[in-house]
């Protein structure tokens, strides 16, 4: 089984249960970029380099994510709407252990 | 007014490599870039980062890609209108277009090329009720001229580069300078992080961390920000408020042009030549879509390069002419130069 199920809450509020391949290399911001749950062009802008914060989101589960890098650290105090919860989806890598895992993405800025 | 025969508007790779394939078919081309320097994301964003998928690169820095590409399209010497967005574009009766940047310069030409990427890179805004109404009355998201703020009060927001930089910079001109940053760290060069600790020690630099600014207040004129800090809140008097936190690209005024856009950006025809819903509009690299799209930049290359077959044919539609191989027909700059493979030597050996 290559696939984890995760509940991802769109900008607009809709909860959608969505199927995650762990075997693609594939981060969150990529899956909901490839479930289209983002316009384009409002997710993902700097391509994944944790340089842009359009794909934070607040992880509202408890599952142990992958510790926080320096980039994402530093990117994430000059974001906005960020709460205590807030994670850069494209640093968060689809794995086995995020089966469940629910977010909610951030609002565009 | 500036005239050239292709108008490129965006100078990333894409709009670049534009310029060489123009050079080929003697067409001369001009850019237009809200930033202050050619490379788009590549110089701006990521100038130290890898790329790994340039055809014929294993390996290659995204700045040294651009100045690659600077230095290829040298002999075409294009011109350049940097750090001006384009604003509007006006169809003459002759059909061709007239480009108006921000700051009013004008520029003409048949055939106008975006290679806008994700957009023109505007500053990031705080999100404050009320700071469009002190835009440019107390709160500057660029510093033009640090001299505006001689004698002044300041209060800088950010803690990257530029937040360091301007702190550092304006504790010479300006009356007071603070700087106002969530985290007690400061992403940075070392030595501007080191410098603005001794201003700070020196009484030069007020530094309030981790805070944020939550509220602006005045009439007219900016007079005062609220600072958080905590739990606490203080109010300090300043004339000026500059939030530095980066850049974030927009498609802007483009967007008014009366273009087809599609996924937040501008559809193209794909199966003939990247051409927008206007005639003599292309649209090339990642600031258009068309099924199947993919916003690489060898993919921006291709689009560049079937554009000018077709630019050179609106500009010149009687004019016959087949595509020719650099290795045929070498390279002729406009500056003179002319580089070709060297010729075979047919000499009898005895």
């Amino acid at each position: 089984m290559s696939d984890i199920t995760i509940h991802i809450t769109d900008r607009e509020g809709t909860t959608h249960q969505v199927e995650a391949p762990i075997d693609m290399n594939m981060n969150l911001m990529e899956i909901v970029r490839s479930y289209e749950l983002a316009p384009e062009g409002t997710i993902g802008v700097c391509g994944g380099m944790a340089m842009c914060a359009s794909c934070q989101c607040y992880v509202e589960s408890d599952h142990e994510l992958p510790e926080m890098s320096d980039d994402e650290d530093a990117m994430l105090a000059e974001a906005f709407y960020v709460e205590d919860n807030s994670r850069l989806g494209c640093q968060i890598h689809m794995d086995t252990a995020l089966e469940g895992l629910k977010v909610r993405l951030a609002p565009e800025s | 007014m500036i005239k050239t025969d292709i108008l490129i508007i965006g100078a990333g790779p894409t709009g670049l490599f534009a310029v060489f394939e123009a050079g080929l078919l003697k067409l001369k081309c001009h850019l237009i870039d809200a930033l202050p320097q050619p490379g788009g994301q590549c110089s701006e964003i990521y100038p130290k980062k890898p790329i790994y998928d340039i055809p014929a690169f294993p390996e290659v820095l995204a700045g040294d890609l651009v100045d690659n590409l600077m230095k290829q399209i040298a002999p075409f010497q294009p011109g350049f209108t940097l750090g001006e967005r384009a604003q509007t574009i006006e169809k003459q009766e002759d059909d061709t277009f007239i480009v108006t940047t921000n700051k009013g310069t004008k520029h003409h030409a048949p055939v106008v090329a975006i290679a806008g990427g994700l957009g023109s890179f505007e500053p990031r805004k705080p999100i404050l009720e009320n700071i469009t109404h002190f835009e440019d009355k107390g709160v500057e998201y660029i510093i033009r001229d640090p001299e505006f703020y001689r004698n002044k009060r300041v209060i800088i927001a950010g803690g990257g580069d530029s937040a360091l930089d301007w702190s550092i910079f304006l504790s010479d001109v300006a009356s007071e300078v603070t700087l106002v940053h969530r985290r007690n760290e400061f992403r940075g060069a070392l030595d501007s992080v080191e410098k603005v600790q001794e201003l700070k020690n020196q009484g030069r630099i007020t530094l309030i961390t981790p805070a944020e600014i939550i509220a602006l207040s005045g009439n007219d004129h900016l007079e005062s920000v609220t600072v958080k800090r905590g739990e606490e809140e203080k109010e300090i008097k300043v004339d000026h408020f500059i939030p530095l936190f980066g850049l974030a690209p927009k498609l802007g005024p483009i967007a008014d042009w009366g273009l087809e856009i599609e996924k937040n950006a501008i559809k193209v025809n794909n199966s003939l030549d990247y051409q927008t819903n206007i005639p003599g509009i292309y649209a090339i690299g990642d600031v258009n879509t068309y099924p199947g799209k993919l916003k690489l930049i060898l993919c921006g290359f291709h689009e560049a390069t079937l554009m000018c077959q077709s630019a050179y044919q609106r500009i010149f539609p009687d004019k016959r002419y087949v595509m020719k191989y650099t290795t045929v027909g070498g390279v002729t700059g406009f500056d003179g130069s002319k580089k070709e493979a060297p010729k075979a030597v047919v000499k009898a050996i005895e």
